[in-house]
């Protein structure tokens, strides 16, 4: 006997009539027994409803993986009713990750060759949504045959599917491209999209492919041209212009094809101008046509005049009332403002007042554009209006906008004053927001402008007098105090109004940051530090301070008792060396922002073992304060090497004696090429530091298409020690442009057997690439 | 309520979690901002933003990648929602609700793989209509055979005598075995 089963309608409205996410719940597992149950029993005649609830099911977020098989068995069936169920169940259930994917290619198959229109469709659909790679090639010849097919229908999908072919395995491009030119032909709408999608597919993908369709260029002006005049059918229509999808692909097809080539380009130059003026702009859809016209004007080596219009249109667009049409300006402007800098300049103010915007997603697109405009010529005023937005902006553009401006005053910084102003300010107003090495940065900063001492201590001792919360501004006013508080007391600077402060303040204020529940244990680590130095600037006795420092010797935090106790030390076993080892700072060296970037991507590598590059001048000041109390002998002046590596590598460099004679060059090694990008390796053995290995990487580029985003990685074996220095860039221009390079440093005191293993990421004709590999056959020159 | 597509292979909780949270920033937004948004921590990180149109309670959400023209992107949700409307003949939420699979095939006839597909109202429609018709065609066959049972168990069968005297002939009639 058959129990009945619910239909899918009933089963949602019983879910839909659940109070409570449990009862829910109830409702749904007892169903799905059921339905596990009528799996079991192989009911033919009602898998497919059992199948639809299960998907129904699946949608909400409960487990599906046991209909998985059923839509193999519905795919099989010879009912259209089943096949639909099953195949969209294929679609949502049967990913390339589950092992029974493949079990459907052989239905697929049967259906492309052998079913009916309807039937095509749907195999076409759910081959080009979760196709894995060995299906597409099983399945491509079946698909190259119905891109000749008679129906309309089951080409257009044909195509896309194509597509989708490709992507999963580039080899296809040879299958897939003869049958373009025809294609080409097709008065259907449909197909014709798709091709274009194929055709763009197949240049992004192989220099070769680009050069041999930008024969086409003529017959797509010629489409484009034909939609704008007579338009090939009404239908297409939408809000009166002729079937925008279609001719925002051709012009997107035209970019591509136009870029770097002046025939192309030339070619086009009328029918661009011809749309740029025309096209009706009162509603969306002629919008939409408009933009990708300027964005291919621009990509384009267009005439002159054309480039200006097209900047003219986007900076009119940006004052449009409609808030999509600006956004959409925004980001345009974006994608301008490397190559056509001046241009995006002329609406500077414009977009500075976009910054004003309620709508996040403007404002955001203001910010970062606002942040690209900025310049040696107007970053006084720029960051002006950046420092407003960030009084009022919506918290997730905080940190953004706060680094932009630390990077821009670092960039374009008219004087240090300035500089150090503004970091001041920036870190008063978003203090919590800003990147760790913004305390090193200002104390860096401030250390190298000898003249404005005296004006950053006291700038900085009324901030923290003001507010102690914002940790950034209270670890630089601490440790300034510290080092300048003798320039603090006494009272004349011409710049600032004149400021009398008594030493007890000063003390206490410290005091105040040491014991606030707010302070960071850093933070107080800074103000403890703070103390001690003052007890050499200030001319009062030192009571006070010692009492602080003595109180601090039982605190609970081990850092801070570690620190007292030794200052406490130094009050009183070696009170005569005080006044030495607490002078002021020499200044450290630090890596450039560049070196910061690398250590911060070297540390977020969890596969890798490489030693970031050392940037934190204040730790290591720290270190050197600590390290000096162990060694009293030595002298405070010459600060540490920038190691923070405990075995202190560079140290053993300098220990060193002398050489061994120049040994012979050690041959260059390529170790890396894919699609046109090579990498080789070159080494050098200095003859003074036997363990010591340079490897120049370098990285050259003689394909079609530019590589940027490109970061190398390496990793060795936990016997060596590896640094890697900043590249020289990023990126890796096309066609023998200027090759990257980067050094690595590898110390090998064991002289253990080399190896090296490289991780590279970057971006290649608009795909990510990433490669982990081992260097094999590295010479034995290079550890012996 | 939902109906989605993913067309990238993800685990479940992922997709259950990226709708949530879809779900929270776009309820977030204003009515007077743009159809635009960006962030979002799972939805593919920085190349990828959500473009959604709003009719009466319900959201239309797309997410694409940077190579889509976002304009384009707004007129294809438009066409989307006519082409439900008119398959459903003025569509309402609940319809959308009681019909996933239906919304599933439609959506399927104007994006595929991840692109756009067809944006001629007509021809889904006509493609639409030509698979119901197809369905319905194939429930009624298939149904035959159990309406067939169920006619025959509810006839009213005449009582059929076990003996038929004609005059002096006596034909027993054999026990026919009963239709039940």
């Amino acid at each position: 006997m058959l129990v009945p089963s619910l239909k899918v309608q009933d089963l949602i409205e019983e879910i839909r009539g659940a109070k409570t996410q449990a009862q829910e719940r109830e409702v749904i597992q007892k169903e799905c027994a059921h339905i596990r149950a009528s799996f079991r029993d192989g009911d033919p005649l009602h898998r497919h409803r059992q199948l639809a609830k299960l998907l129904y099911v699946h949608m909400l977020g409960y487990p599906a993986h046991f209909g998985q098989m059923e839509c193999l068995k519905l795919i099989a069936s010879p009912r259209f009713t089943d096949k639909r169920v099953g195949y969209l169940g294929a679609m949502l259930l049967l990913d390339e990750r589950q092992d029974a994917h493949l079990l459907i290619t052989n239905s697929i198959k049967n259906d492309l060759s052998q079913g009916t229109q309807a039937v095509q469709g749907l195999a076409l659909c759910t081959l080009s949504t979760m196709g894995s790679a060995e299906m597409c090639r099983d399945l491509a010849t079946e698909v190259e045959k119905l891109l000749l097919q008679p129906s309309p229908y089951v080409r257009k999908k044909a195509v896309l599917t194509a597509v989708h072919m490709i992507r999963k395995v580039p080899e296809l491009s040879t299958v897939f491209l003869p049958p373009c030119a025809q294609l080409l032909h097709e008065r259907h709408h449909g197909i014709l999209l798709g091709t274009i999608t194929l055709i763009m597919e197949l240049c992004e993908r192989s220099p070769a492919a680009l050069k041999h369709f930008r024969k086409v260029v003529p017959q797509l002006v010629q489409i484009l041209r034909t939609l704008l005049t007579t338009g090939y059918s009404t239908e297409h229509s939408i809000s009166g212009v002729s079937d925008p999808f279609l001719q925002v692909q051709i012009l997107r097809l035209l970019r591509i094809l136009g870029r770097n080539h002046e025939e192309s380009s030339e070619t086009m130059n009328d029918l661009l101008a011809q749309v740029a003026t025309n096209t009706d702009t009162s509603r969306n859809a002629g919008n939409a046509v408009l933009f990708e016209t300027v964005l291919t004007i621009l990509d384009i080596r267009s005439a002159a005049g054309l480039r200006v219009l097209a900047v003219n249109i986007l900076g009119r667009f940006l004052l449009n009332s409609d808030k999509n049409i600006r956004y959409v300006a925004l980001t345009s402007l974006l994608r301008l403002v490397q190559s056509d800098h001046s241009a995006v300049q002329r609406h500077r103010p414009t977009v500075v007042e976009c910054l004003q915007e309620p709508d996040t997603s403007l404002s955001r697109r203001a910010l970062e554009l606002s942040l690209a405009l900025v310049n040696s010529s107007n970053v006084r005023a720029m960051t002006q209006e950046l420092q407003g937005f960030l009084q009022s902006c919506p918290t997730d553009l905080r940190a953004d906008c706060a680094s932009g401006i630390l990077l821009a005053a670092e960039r374009y910084a008219p004087t240090k004053r300035w500089h150090i102003d503004t970091i001041l300010r920036v870190l008063t107003t978003a203090g919590a927001h800003v990147r760790d090495d913004a305390v090193a940065n200002l104390t860096q900063l401030i250390g190298g402008a000898q003249e404005l001492h005296a004006y950053s201590v006291r700038r900085l001792y009324c901030a923290l007098a003001e507010d102690i919360s914002q940790q950034p501004l209270v670890q630089v006013a601490a440790w300034c105090i510290g080092e300048y508080g003798d320039l603090l007391l006494e009272g004349s600077c011409e710049e600032i109004e004149p400021l009398q402060v008594e030493e007890e303040e000063v003390l206490a204020l410290l005091e105040r940051v040491l014991q606030s529940h707010m302070s960071l244990p850093a933070t107080r680590g800074y103000a403890l530090t703070a103390l001690m130095k003052l007890s050499t600037r200030l001319r009062g006795d030192n009571n006070r301070i010692r009492q602080v420092v003595s109180i601090y010797g039982s605190c609970l935090d081990v850092e801070l008792q570690q620190r007292a106790v030794e200052y406490d030390t130094l009050f009183r076993k070696y009170d005569h060396m005080r006044a030495a080892i607490l002078e002021k700072m020499p200044l450290v060296e630090r890596g450039g922002p560049q070196v910061d970037e690398e250590a911060k991507e070297s540390k977020e590598a969890r596969l890798l073992e490489a030693a970031p590059v050392p940037t934190e001048p204040q730790a290591s000041k720290l270190l050197d304060l600590l390290d000096l109390l162990d060694g009293p002998s030595e002298d405070a002046q010459h600060p540490r090497p920038l190691d923070p590596s405990p075995g202190g590598a560079l140290v053993h460099l300098l220990d060193l004696p002398c050489a061994p004679p120049p040994a012979a060059p050690i041959p260059n090694l390529k170790v890396f090429e894919r699609e046109g990008l090579q990498l080789s390796l070159s080494f050098v053995r200095p003859p003074e530091t036997p363990a010591l290995l340079l490897i120049t990487v370098t990285a050259t580029n003689t394909s079609g298409g530019d590589v940027t985003h490109f970061i190398c990685q390496a990793a060795v074996p936990k016997s060596f020690q590896l640094q890697l220095q900043a590249p020289s860039g990023d990126t890796v221009p096309a066609q023998g442009g200027l090759p990257m390079t980067q050094l690595l440093r590898i110390l090998n005191p064991n002289k253990a057997p080399l190896r090296l293993k490289l991780r590279l990421t970057y971006t290649h004709f608009g795909q990510s690439v990433q490669e982990i590999f081992e260097v094999n056959n590295l010479p034995v020159e290079t550890w012996q | 309520q939902s109906s989605t597509r993913h067309d990238t292979a993800q685990s479940e909780d992922t997709q259950q979690q990226i709708i949530r949270e879809t779900f929270h920033l776009v309820s977030k937004r204003d009515e007077n901002v743009c159809n635009f948004l960006e962030g979002g921590l799972l939805i593919g990180g920085s190349d990828n933003k959500l473009i959604y149109r709003h009719y009466a309670t319900l959201y239309f959400v797309f997410c694409v990648d940077s190579s889509e023209s976002e304009l384009g992107i707004l007129d294809l949700i438009q066409v989307f929602v006519e082409t439900l409307d008119k398959c459903f003949e003025n569509v309402c939420e609940l319809d959308l609700i009681f019909h996933v699979d239906k919304v599933h095939n439609i959506l399927a006839e104007m994006v595929m793989g991840g692109m756009v597909l067809e944006t001629n109202m007509n021809e889904i429609v006509t493609q639409i209509d030509a698979q119901n018709k197809l369905e319905k065609s194939e429930a009624g066959l298939a149904g035959a055979p159990a309406r067939a049972v169920s006619a025959v168990k509810n006839m009213n069968l005449p009582e059929i005598p076990r003996n038929i005297n004609i005059g002096d002939i006596s034909i027993k009639v054999p026990n026919l075995p009963s239709f039940k």
